[in-house]
């Protein structure tokens, strides 16, 4: 693994077929990202992790990693660009962060707090999302859903079961599940599918557990969400140590 | 429309059958069930996915996706105006409205008895002959007040589409000036002839050679394209053609296709000899539907000329056929990599790129995809020789151009020059006066005012993928780019963040604007959405869905300030506006019925 490639002036290294974002994450540099997860395939649609190269921007999670690359993240130009998609999806759905469960574990909630977004930016769009309570063990919130397409590639890749899926089209698209009703109840979801751990916000809930721990108390009540992404990518060994 | 649950079973069987099951033939499947029955039910979504064997969410999930698919019920008769600008200028509005007013129905609502709905659509292409609606999937042009009250009447009687008059369904080709393309007297076979005596490789060497580019608007040099996908791995290779003319005020294709389209296939078999393709597809915009069985018959005739299908022309190993595959209503499907997911029976949504359709394509092989415009061009090109062909147009846009030429201006229609043709020729050409602007190459083009009208149609100055609206002194520029920004809204295909909700965002401000509630930090607003957009947006729909709005500002920025008012910050919350479900229920419109929230 010789080739590397510079980011924000540090040298990365990378292996044949990594994108930007797994170089990074794996070196312990951080670019910012919401609908990456480093198990499943990479497709890009939050566009949180737009890096810039030269005078050109694309999504780091799906770009591939190329020798002698020179690409800038941490700069106000796109922080001020994440700033702004956050602030619109928190415009797009209904979040209501005092009274949800994954407060202090959400990952939209996080970023807008590491990214410092302090105002709504925008006129909320207060979309219309009835929740499905209808499976006896679990429960969709579709109010919260960021479209980031984790619980489909979970469900379908992981689980082979394509619980999930998206349906419609531009502002209109939305969570759908795999049953001819619409209501989870009648697919074959299980609480110990894939899908049922990778909403990064609050859609997909385990009923009967909510605020086991208090708010105040979670994960990203702790540390800042730059500091524990890294936590959950995969690491080289050789990469360089996390300071 | 039969309510005989079995005899739609067996209906369904026939058309999944004729689709050999096959799950990538999921979109034409959908669109086949649309037709016969008006809309697709649940209960048919459940049994194509058993019957194709994939996830019933997959099935409901691209039925979602296409304007033309419907999940609910809708109208017996469903009616669609065409809502371009050139539509709107020409009167759409009013005829919508007195339509809904006599078969009352609301907007966007099916009738209570389930007889019509009334809706808009995208610019279905017929700008040349408007204002124009899509009735069931058929196109229909030359709207006047009185033919919309026939057309009321049609429907009201339940008279069946097939006995409505002929001439409601009429469709002109509208060709005012002809050069190379449109003037050429090439008989079928007569430019696969020059190829094969040419040879495959040398094929993509006179392409080179030609300078010929992209006339779908990207312009990339055509004979790179072919020459990456020749030499691409792999053994099976596809050669695709994108008929989904879907930029507002572009016409051409469908002339091409309509009296043009022995040039069209022509182009295509060469390009599969020349990349060594065995399977082409068509992929055929829905608007333009009525186009199907004249193109199939086409390639019925070629087939027996031996100009399609196996050992063409006598050639040993020259296998190649076409297949015409039709779109439901997405503009984002004319974007090559999302055409191929749809031609994948999926999603309309553009994929990752690298890598590229060239190498990896149509079910992930090798394809060379062009514009109808560009088949025809080729096929001219390997007919003259590359050498005569670049001396047509200019130094780095060689050939000729088809301009779709729509407004105000007396004549309106196809018009072919050579590259290098001034704007202000193309005015003078087609009558215009007193013109204002000219939007060249559709919403995510450029809009030109009066002191740009010398500049040249042309990949150093303007490219184009033809389409070319006249605005008069009369119209308003703002309203020109609202529409704009609502069909953006409408057609982002909602995959990136930007595109989707900044695509909404910009219409809620210009709609406030419009409101008269507009301020100048909206005008900032709009500012800062286009670099979000165009920074960080998936595809090229989200990048250019700020054009519009930016070009207008720089030259009709007082059509913005007009409607402005003076403050800083202005609530997007209309306290009377909120008032207005009341009082449509209540039937009330008096003063008392109104909140007077303006500042006097």
């Amino acid at each position: 693994m010789n080739d590397t490639f510079q980011l924000d002036g540090a040298s990365v290294p990378f292996a044949p077929g990594q994108t930007v974002m797994q170089a990074a994450l794996a070196a312990g540099h951080y670019i910012p990202h919401l609908c990456y997860h480093p198990e499943f395939k990479p497709h890009g649609s939050c566009k949180l992790c737009t890096v810039k190269i030269g005078n050109h921007t694309a999504a780091s999670c799906t770009m591939p990693a190329e020798a002698g690359l020179e690409i800038e993240s941490d700069i106000e130009e796109l922080n001020a660009l994440r700033r702004t998609l956050v602030q619109m999806l928190f415009a797009e759905g209904n979040h209501f962060c005092p009274s949800c469960e994954k407060s202090g574990n959400c990952v939209l909630q996080a970023l807008g707090y590491d990214l410092e977004v302090h105002t709504a930016g925008f006129r909320h769009m207060y979309p219309d999302r009835p929740l499905d309570a209808s499976h006896p063990e679990i429960l969709l919130d579709f109010n919260r859903c960021v479209l980031c397409e984790l619980c489909v590639r979970a469900s379908g890749e992981v689980d082979g079961k394509s619980v999930f899926a998206l349906a419609g089209r531009g502002i209109t698209k939305h969570l759908i599940v795999n049953s001819a009703s619409g209501l989870l109840k009648d697919t074959n979801i299980a609480l110990t599918d894939k899908a049922m751990e990778v909403c990064p916000v609050g859609v997909i809930l385990k009923k009967r557990v909510g605020f086991s721990k208090p708010i105040g108390e979670r994960r990203y009540d702790q540390r800042p969400i730059s500091a524990q992404a890294l936590d959950d990518a995969p690491r080289t060994p050789t990469g360089a140590k996390h300071e | 429309m039969s309510d005989n649950a079995g005899s739609n079973t067996a209906h369904l069987e026939t058309i999944l059958g004729c689709h050999d099951h096959d799950p990538g033939k999921l979109l034409q499947i959908l669109r086949e069930i649309q037709e016969q029955y008006g809309h697709i039910s649940p209960d048919a979504i459940t049994r194509i996915a058993s019957q194709l064997a994939i996830p019933r969410a997959r099935a409901e999930s691209v039925a979602s996706f296409y304007s033309f698919l419907h999940i609910k019920p809708d109208g017996a008769y469903r009616v669609l105006f065409s809502d371009n600008i050139t539509d709107r200028m020409l009167g759409s509005e009013e005829l919508m409205r007195r339509m809904c007013q006599q078969l009352w129905v609301e907007p966007g609502k099916v009738s209570e008895d389930g007889l019509v709905s009334i809706n808009t659509t995208s610019c279905t292409g017929m700008c040349d002959q408007g204002p124009a609606m899509l009735v069931n999937g058929r196109a229909i042009t030359r709207l006047t007040h009185q033919r919309v009250q026939e057309i009321g009447h049609l429907i009201r009687n339940r008279t069946p589409l097939a006995d409505w008059p002929a001439d409601f369904f009429r469709v002109d080709d509208n060709i005012r000036r002809k050069g190379l393309l449109l003037d050429n007297k090439l008989a079928p076979g007569d430019a696969l002839r020059a190829a094969l005596t040419l040879g495959a490789a040398n094929i993509v060497e006179a392409i080179k050679a030609s300078g010929l580019r992209g006339r779908g608007g990207a312009g990339f040099p055509t004979g790179l394209k072919w020459e990456a996908c020749r030499n691409a791995a792999g053994i099976t290779k596809h050669v695709v053609c994108n008929a989904d003319e879907g930029e507002p005020g572009t016409f051409k294709d469908r002339v091409l296709l309509t009296s043009y389209a022995d040039l069209v296939f022509e182009g295509m078999t060469l390009a599969a000899l020349a990349v060594g393709a065995q399977q082409g597809y068509l992929y055929l915009r829905g608007e333009y539907r009525y186009l199907l069985e004249p193109l199939q018959a086409i390639l019925q005739r070629r087939r027996d000329k031996n100009l399609l299908g196996e050992k063409i022309l006598g050639q040993p190993e020259f296998d190649f056929d076409i297949a015409i595959h039709l779109g439901a209503g997405a503009y984002i499907c004319g974007e090559e990599s999302a055409l191929i997911e749809s031609l994948e029976g999926k999603r309309g949504v553009p994929r990752n790129r690298p890598p590229f359709p060239v190498t990896h394509g149509y079910m992930q092989q090798p394809t060379a995809l062009d514009n109808v415009e560009t088949f025809c061009q080729a096929a001219l090109a390997i007919q003259m020789g590359a050498e005569k062909y670049k001396a047509i147009g200019t130094t780095k846009s060689t050939g000729s151009k088809l301009i779709s030429v729509s407004g105000d201006c007396p004549r309106p229609g196809i018009y072919e020059y050579p590259f290098g043709v001034s704007v202000r020729d193309v005015l003078q050409d087609c009558g215009a006066a007193n013109t204002r602007a000219v939007q060249i190459s559709g919403p995510s083009g450029i809009c030109i005012a009066e002191g740009e009208f010398g500049r040249k149609l042309g990949f150093e100055d303007l490219p184009t993928a033809g389409a070319f609206m006249v605005f008069d002194d009369s119209r308003d520029m703002f309203e020109v780019a609202r529409n704009f920004v609502h069909f953006f809204a409408h057609e982002s295909c909602g995959f990136c963040t930007p595109c989707r909700v900044g695509t909404s965002m910009l219409k809620q401000t210009m709609d406030k604007i419009a409101a008269g509630h507009g301020t100048s930090h909206d005008l900032n607003e709009v500012e800062n959405l286009d670099r979000v957009l165009q920074t960080s947006s998936h595809c090229g729909l989200g990048r250019t869905a700020c054009n519009p709005v930016l070009h207008t500002l720089k030259h009709f920025r007082p059509a913005y300030e007009n409607r402005l008012k003076s403050l800083d910050f202005e609530p997007a919350f209309d306290l009377d506006g909120a008032l207005a479900r009341a009082r449509q229920m209540t039937g009330r419109d008096d003063t008392g019925a109104h909140l007077n929230t303006e500042e006097t």
